[in-house]
């Protein structure tokens, strides 16, 4: 009896979210492997540092919680990929909060009929004034959601209309294919504002500190134990309105720093999935019995050389073209991938085919091609320049660099490696982009060419760490950012970008990064575009 | 009694300079860090607006001696910021972490104390002999072998081939819930609340890694008192006891090791402190939630909140153990007072 009323006590007095004693039936000892099929356990190396997106300081791992526990207008559908494994479908959007939608004659709004026995997880109806009030604390509260709601044209509160309880407008700005898209990323998510507001303060107008802790979602997870550094715990919301109730009851996921002990724990059988796995853990695992490896390439996303040319020999096109024919691609992508990923170097013409992004770049190993270019470019006896890489990516930045330092060495070029700490890694390469070679990663959520473009082929832009300026391309990526993909205009323009940037390289593509998730005894893990955990849709087998 | 008191007023004043200086100190270092806390807590698509935005947020766009000012006064209300990495108050962290990270060390320096002590004295009184012959062994390789490796192989072959060892997720496995906060040592905590299976499990995570920490600390302890023991044993008391008629068991442990255990008091105290901010790795391979790792993930973000709270409740340790050791000499050695100082 003692045991309980402690246990209780705890539940009380945590300073993590709970929920009560009530919702917790976790039996005092019990072996993990007779844990019960509705409880899926999952090891991650990475912090959730918030439960609220919004927030000032919110790092990546922290957006699942926007995933699982709130919910969007719409959201997008599941295809199957090649290899069986689930993934997003970009194509297809689906209802979420919102049971249809439809544009306005004029094409200048967005109208969203929510559903009628939409539910907060505390019960309250889901109204057009919630997702009005989230959408204005989105575009409001700077940082991070800002910006993420701008790519979709949704800058100002004075956009978001309440046409009645279950009828919300969104007035646009201007016409663009990426405004639907962008209201399903996890930033849009609707937040209950009447609890919201209740603690909204003077201060704190958007009720930041309360959400950080407490969310306040009509999510199909609720958030029964968080604690930073430790684990946090989903439990599941049997009232979910916005979907099917999934299928698992609570979702477990511990943080285990070190990789090797997420391996082990995988490879024992102690947990159901090891999300996020180093490619050489996944590669040794694939194929293993029990342990499902899904390797899914990130979309829209690129690991690239760069060429800055704010420097001197990188002014010059052939010197960059020549480093793109020197990079020993093969080698790069087997030893600092590990061979998870797709290749991109090997392209078979100067012109693209079709308008698919990321595709294989028209470059692959060919030293004389290099030295031949250089001294075209007046640099045969080379030249000397810091390759940088960023500590906190050593995994792969640092085979990388080394590999494709030993290959710049045989056509004269002599690149000495710098390392930069991870704190400062953006600052130097991204804002200030004065790094005069160096390793990058972009990848778009928005899963278009042309929005990749805008991000790191634009001047000033903040992944143009090459500081890369190109008229052409600085039009056409402004041109096609919002015309829709079926356009007649759209797929040749595209296509003049990629082939425009082919040659004029201030991105050497290395290769596709992949997102490699480990499972056993679970089914139903979807990759998606925001490469965090959705718990939605897993089920024991 | 009285005197002793006193002794420890004073000397916790005198550290009150050397807390002001580790407020100081620590506040310049972060700032001198490399790295831009704006830019990184921007997030993946921050342009420069939202930094510029979240550095007003963070309070970085004051000039420093302001920052400062803001600071010290937080610190002397007792509030040591919000840590940007966590997102929870530093105060809170710590006080959830800094028991975590103690806990283990204790554990771990409990045990290698209970086999270095006996060790370095049975080889110390019996030279050349197998006893010493396995102590040199122990302490060689317990030197050379790093931690995160005895860890790694430690889980290897207990957890990953024998199976015997719980699974290494931290303190407690997922399937018990913590203990009530109390003290934050889960071993008190749940001898507090008698509940007997937490306990137990919250021993068993704890064997693994603490042994790895103990193999580790065993090094330094051994050899200390090995020498401090042969020292003594070859100094000219000892001599005369023996020549007294004394019995070896009196003068072994009444004379010799009594004051033998002064040198090693003072390496224990070294090791705690070394350990307990030097065991990252360890930390890191058994996903033990302690104060080490806190610490280095706070410093590669750039989180000065959570590096000053690291560094200043290191501080406060650091003094109140340097008190604790020198009362313990004045109890082992009689001689030594630092009242008539």
């Amino acid at each position: 009896m003692t045991n309980e009323t402690s246990r209780r006590g705890f539940l009380k007095g945590a300073g993590a979210t709970v929920l009560g004693a009530s919702v917790l039936p976790f039996l005092k000892v019990l072996p993990a492997s007779a844990a019960g099929n509705d409880v899926v356990v999952a090891v991650t190396g990475q912090t959730i540092n918030s439960l609220d997106l919004h927030r000032t300081g919110t790092n990546r791992p922290s957006y699942q919680v926007a995933v699982n526990v709130y919910d969007r207008l719409v959201s997008f559908g599941t295809k199957t990929l090649e290899d069986g494994s689930l993934s997003y479908d970009y194509s297809v959007i689906e209802p979420e909060v919102a049971e249809s939608w439809e544009v306005s004659e004029d094409g200048m709004a967005l109208i969203f009929k929510l559903r009628p026995d939409g539910k907060f997880q505390d019960g309250s109806p889901i109204t057009a004034q919630d997702v009005k009030w989230s959408f204005d604390r989105a575009v409001s509260v700077g940082g991070f959601p800002t910006v993420q709601m701008k790519a979709g044209s949704l800058e100002k509160p004075e956009q978001f209309e309440v046409v009645d309880d279950l009828t919300f407008k969104i007035n646009l700005l201007r016409k663009s294919k990426l405004t639907l898209p962008d209201l399903a990323v996890p930033v849009p998510m609707i937040i209950n504002s009447k609890v919201a507001l209740e603690h909204a303060t003077a201060d704190d107008p958007w009720a930041m500190e309360y959400l950080h802790k407490t969310p306040a979602g009509s999510g199909a997870f609720k958030v029964a134990v968080w604690k930073p550094g430790e684990q946090l715990v989903y439990e599941r919301n049997d009232n979910w309105t916005s979907g099917p109730v999934p299928a698992v009851k609570r979702v477990v996921l511990r943080e285990v720093p070190s990789p090797a002990t997420r391996r082990a724990l995988l490879e024992r059988g102690d947990v159901n999935m090891s999300f996020n796995m180093p490619n050489k853990d996944a590669k040794e695992l694939a194929g293993t019995e029990d342990i499902t490896v899904a390797t899914t390439p990130i979309e829209n996303s690129i690991y690239c050389l760069c060429p800055n040319l704010a420097f001197e020999p990188f002014k010059d096109k052939k010197v960059r073209q020549a480093i793109a024919w020197s990079v020993p691609y093969e080698e790069v992508f087997k030893t600092a991938a590990y061979g998870r990923g797709a290749p991109m170097w090997g392209g078979p013409a100067a012109s693209p085919a079709d308008i698919a992004w990321p595709q294989k770049f028209p470059y692959a190993t060919d030293l004389d091609k290099a030295k031949a270019l250089l001294e075209e470019a007046g640099y045969a006896s080379g030249f000397e320049v810091p390759l940088s890489i960023d500590l906190s990516q050593s995994d792969w930045m640092e085979p990388a660099a080394l590999l494709i330092q030993e290959n710049l060495a045989k056509v004269g070029i002599t690149a000495s490696v710098e390392k930069i700490p991870g704190a400062n890694w953006r600052t130097a390469s991204l804002v200030e982009k004065r790094l005069p070679l160096h390793l990058e990663t972009f990848g778009g959520w928005l899963n278009y060419p042309c929005y990749y473009f805008f991000w790191a082929y634009q001047e000033g832009h903040l992944f143009n760490s090459s500081n890369y300026r190109n008229e052409e391309v600085e039009a056409l990526t402004s041109e096609t950012l919002h015309m829709p993909v079926d356009d007649p205009d759209y797929a040749p323009k595209i296509k003049r970008m990629i082939e425009i940037v082919w040659d004029e390289v201030p991105r050497i593509a290395l290769w596709q990064p992949a997102l490699n998730v480990g499972t056993r005894e679970l089914d139903g893990y979807e990759y998606w575009f925001h490469r965090q955990l959705d718990v939605r849709g897993l089920k024991k087998v | 009694m009285a005197g002793r008191l006193a002794t420890v007023g004073l000397r916790i004043t005198h550290a009150i300079p050397v807390i002001l200086g580790v407020v100081v100190v620590s506040f310049v270092l972060t700032r001198a860090l490399p790295g831009d806390p704006a830019v990184y807590f921007a997030g993946a698509a921050a342009d420069e607006e939202s930094i510029a935005q979240i550095r007003t947020a963070l309070g970085l766009d004051k000039p420093l001696p302001e920052q400062f000012l803001i600071y010290a006064k937080d610190v002397l209300t007792g509030d040591l910021g919000q840590s940007i990495s966590t997102g929870q108050p530093v105060l809170q962290d710590l006080a959830n972490r800094l028991p975590a990270s103690l806990e283990l060390t204790l554990t771990a320096l409990l045990l290698s104390c209970s086999i270095a002590i006996p060790l370095g004295v049975l080889a110390a009184t019996r030279p050349g002999s197998a006893v010493d012959h396995l102590c040199r062994v122990l302490v060689t390789a317990g030197v050379s072998l790093p931690t995160f490796f005895t860890g790694v192989v430690l889980i290897y072959v207990f957890y990953y081939l024998l199976g015997i060892a719980p699974a290494p997720l931290g303190r407690l496995d997922f399937i018990y819930l913590d203990p009530d906060h109390v003290t934050g040592f889960y071993l008190i905590d749940a001898a507090l609340a008698g509940d007997l299976e937490t306990w137990l499990g919250a021993l068993k995570q704890l064997v693994l890694p603490a042994t790895t920490l103990a193999l580790f600390t065993l090094a330094p302890l051994a050899r200390m008192t090995r020498a401090a023991m042969l020292g003594a044993l070859s100094s000219d008391y000892i001599r005369t006891a023996r020549a007294a008629g004394l019995t070896e068991d009196k003068v072994l442990f009444t004379y010799a090791f009594r004051n033998a255990l002064l040198p090693v008091i003072t390496t224990l105290g070294m090791v705690f402190s070394f350990t307990l901010g030097a065991n990252v790795l360890v930390e890191k391979v058994f996903a033990w939630p302690g104060i080490g790792s806190y610490a280095v993930e706070a410093l590669v973000v750039s989180d000065y909140a959570a590096v000053q709270g690291f560094v200043l409740a290191m501080a406060l340790l650091f003094v109140a153990l340097n008190l604790v050791i020198d009362l313990t000499y004045t109890l082992i050695d009689p001689r030594i007072g630092f009242e008539t100082r």
